[in-house]
């Protein structure tokens, strides 16, 4: 018997899977909708901005823009409120999404709140880092001796390939912030989708590195992401295919402990839900409150289970490290 | 949600743990037998009651099998660490879970050595590996494993793990102290298991903590050459701890390594002290401190 977690990565999942053989209508599955335990509360994520963003990225999964007002705001005092309910369920790590975080007015005290307890983690698409903020970071992540990890979304090597996605002008900007990041001793982790075939990735890696070094930033982690069909990206891309869902079978002998819903919830103005990527969907809601959400195993309802079950826990900042195997 | 277990009681183990007031406790082997070698003579000479290895006896350095025989010479028991565990079961790699290109590269080619040059009869013996090994240690139950009580895959970094999250490993564990290693760097956490919460000043005694012992395989990412382990004894519930710096033959070292056609950024790591490789797994805060 082995301890160690099996580990999926994007791109090399540990356990090769199986595509089921036959093509069967969704509606076929249910009611065989497997569900997953909460093993252990070792990531709790806060739709900190809700899904107000300043971009109107083409191939975002919750279709974020300056009027989708679905899920408001988080206030720092209701984050507060769950910070304190975390010591006592154990939490390990702290995300931050939306949304764009930094378009909350309280993001920098809410991060302070969080650092003093733990790593935190913010997902961002850069474009509101002025110096000052990120002097204002810098100094946050001096005074904790917890890890700030900033996630800079970048979704293409150019201006021209990031721009067709995010909207003019954001490739200038989320660049910019590297660079300033970097300067202040951040090494942010950058997130990309992967909108190019397999082949071609080590070619995009080095030219994300080229780019990043002309901002000053030579030594980057960059971060791959496989689409999510659902959104925006259903449009911009194709939506997923009858085929690419979870059912029973696909779980047997299936670790769920690589799922990120096996280790997380995420906390949101409007319910607490099994994981970042169903926000639109009612099937990801479990609960009023953590407790309750925590005691509710989350279903594999949706088609974007299939993505979570090919790669692994994408959102993570490291895949595979979420569960109690004991 | 998994519940805390029963407390056991403490099971007496081998290698003179049983009733020990002072051990020392060695991290990631990695196969420097000379920095192995080094730590044992260093622990013999500071005339600690017992030693203990808390695995990974394989990984970047030269010719695995010699580290086995220091290992049987002075009887130190091993807890199972996920190098152990994949080499003993032939994984197909060492269960790090690498996703950047670079890191899987050296990770594998790492690996395929170890595993090539590993004989038939210590695989078998790492194969006997406890998971996790429990003793008394003054008044204090310990519980002594690879990565977390509950995965032996798990980095604990100092900067990624709260201290409320050890104190419910602890007392899912039923312990007061937790020794470990797996990431390869050195560090301590106390707190007062009443609150949970960190002790900025624990001059007293303290109830609760967690130690990562570091590693003797290769150094701490910190520019020196000289690796750790660290020595931990206890009077009633006194908890001391002291990490150690063993300077070795590093020279010789990174010449066995070349001999044996090492990729030369592993090399590099031995003589100048910084990681050149596995660095993908490395919070930003530790990253940052490093040279890459």
């Amino acid at each position: 018997m082995s301890k160690a977690l099996p580990i999926a990565a994007p791109g090399a999942p540990a356990i090769a899977p199986t595509p089921p053989e036959s093509a069967h209508a969704r509606a076929n599955a249910s009611p065989g909708v497997p569900e997953v335990e909460l093993r252990a509360l070792d990531q709790l994520w806060f739709q900190v901005s809700g899904t107000v963003c300043n971009l109107r990225c083409n191939h975002c999964f919750i279709s974020c823009s300056p009027e989708n007002h679905s899920f408001w705001f988080l206030s720092r005092a209701e984050v507060a409120a769950h910070l304190t309910d975390s010591v006592r369920l154990g939490v390990k790590e702290y995300y931050f999404t939306g949304g764009e975080p930094f378009m909350n007015r309280e993001m920098l005290q809410i991060l302070e709140d969080t650092l003093a307890l733990g790593p935190a983690t913010v997902l961002t698409n850069g474009t509101l880092l002025p110096q000052r903020t990120v002097d204002r970071l810098a100094a946050l992540a001096e005074a904790s001796p917890y890890t700030l990890e900033l996630r800079v979304s970048i979704d293409g090597v150019t201006e021209a390939m990031n721009d067709a996605i995010r909207g003019a002008g954001s490739f200038e900007r989320a660049i910019g912030a590297v660079g300033r990041l970097a300067a202040a001793g951040f090494l942010p982790i950058i997130t990309t989708m992967r909108t190019w075939e397999d082949a071609e990735t080590d070619g995009m890696l080095g030219a994300f590195r080229k780019a990043l070094a002309a901002v000053g930033y030579d030594r980057p982690r960059i971060k791959i992401l496989p689409p999510l069909r659902i959104g925006a990206e259903a449009d911009r891309d194709r939506p997923y295919s009858d085929v690419e869902f979870v059912d029973h079978d696909m779980m047997s002998d299936y670790p769920a402990e690589q799922l990120l819903c096996s280790g997380a919830r995420l906390v949101t103005a409007e319910g607490v839900w099994a994981c970042p990527i169903l926000l639109d969907y009612p099937s990801g809601r479990l609960g009023d409150t953590l407790n309750e959400a925590a005691a509710r195993p989350a279903r594999l309802a949706e088609q974007a289970c299939y993505t979570c079950w090919v790669n692994g826990a994408i959102c993570s900042n490291m895949p595979g490290f979420t569960a109690d195997a004991t | 949600m998994t519940g805390p277990r029963d407390p056991p009681a403490p099971d007496p183990v081998d290698g003179g743990l049983a009733g020990a007031g002072r051990i020392a406790v060695f991290g990631g082997i990695y196969s420097n037998h000379l920095a192995f070698a080094a730590a044992v003579a260093d622990a013999r000479a500071r005339e600690v009651d017992a030693m203990l290895c808390l695995g990974d006896l394989g990984a970047f350095g030269p010719n695995p099998d010699k580290v086995f025989s220091i290992l049987r010479q002075n009887a130190i028991p091993v807890v199972k660490g996920n190098y152990d565990d994949s080499i003993a079961r032939g994984l197909d790699d060492c269960q790090c879970g690498y996703t950047d290109p670079r890191d899987n590269h050296y990770a594998r080619l790492s690996y395929r050595y170890t595993f090539e040059k590993t004989s038939p009869e210590n695989r078998a013996f790492m194969a006997d590996f406890p998971d996790e090994i429990r003793f008394r240690l003054g008044g204090l139950e310990v519980l002594a494993c690879h990565g977390s009580p509950r995965l032996t895959n798990e980095f604990l970094w100092e900067s990624t793990t709260p201290t409320h999250f050890l104190d419910k490993l602890a007392r899912d564990a039923g312990v007061d102290v937790i020794l470990g290693t797996h990431t390869g760097m050195h560090w301590v956490r106390r707190w007062d298991a009443a609150e949970g919460a960190a002790a900025a000043d624990m001059a007293g005694a303290s109830s609760r903590a967690y130690v990562n012992v570091g590693a003797l395989g290769r150094p701490a990412n910190d520019g020196q050459t000289d690796v750790w382990y660290a020595i931990v004894g206890a009077e009633d519930r006194e908890l001391s701890v002291e990490f150690v710096p063993v300077s070795y033959d590093h020279e010789a070292l990174a010449s066995e390594m070349r001999a044996e056609e090492l990729p030369e950024e592993f090399v590099e790591t031995i003589l100048t002290g910084w990681w050149t490789t596995c660095l993908e797994i490395l919070p930003g805060k530790e990253r940052a401190r490093g040279r890459w």
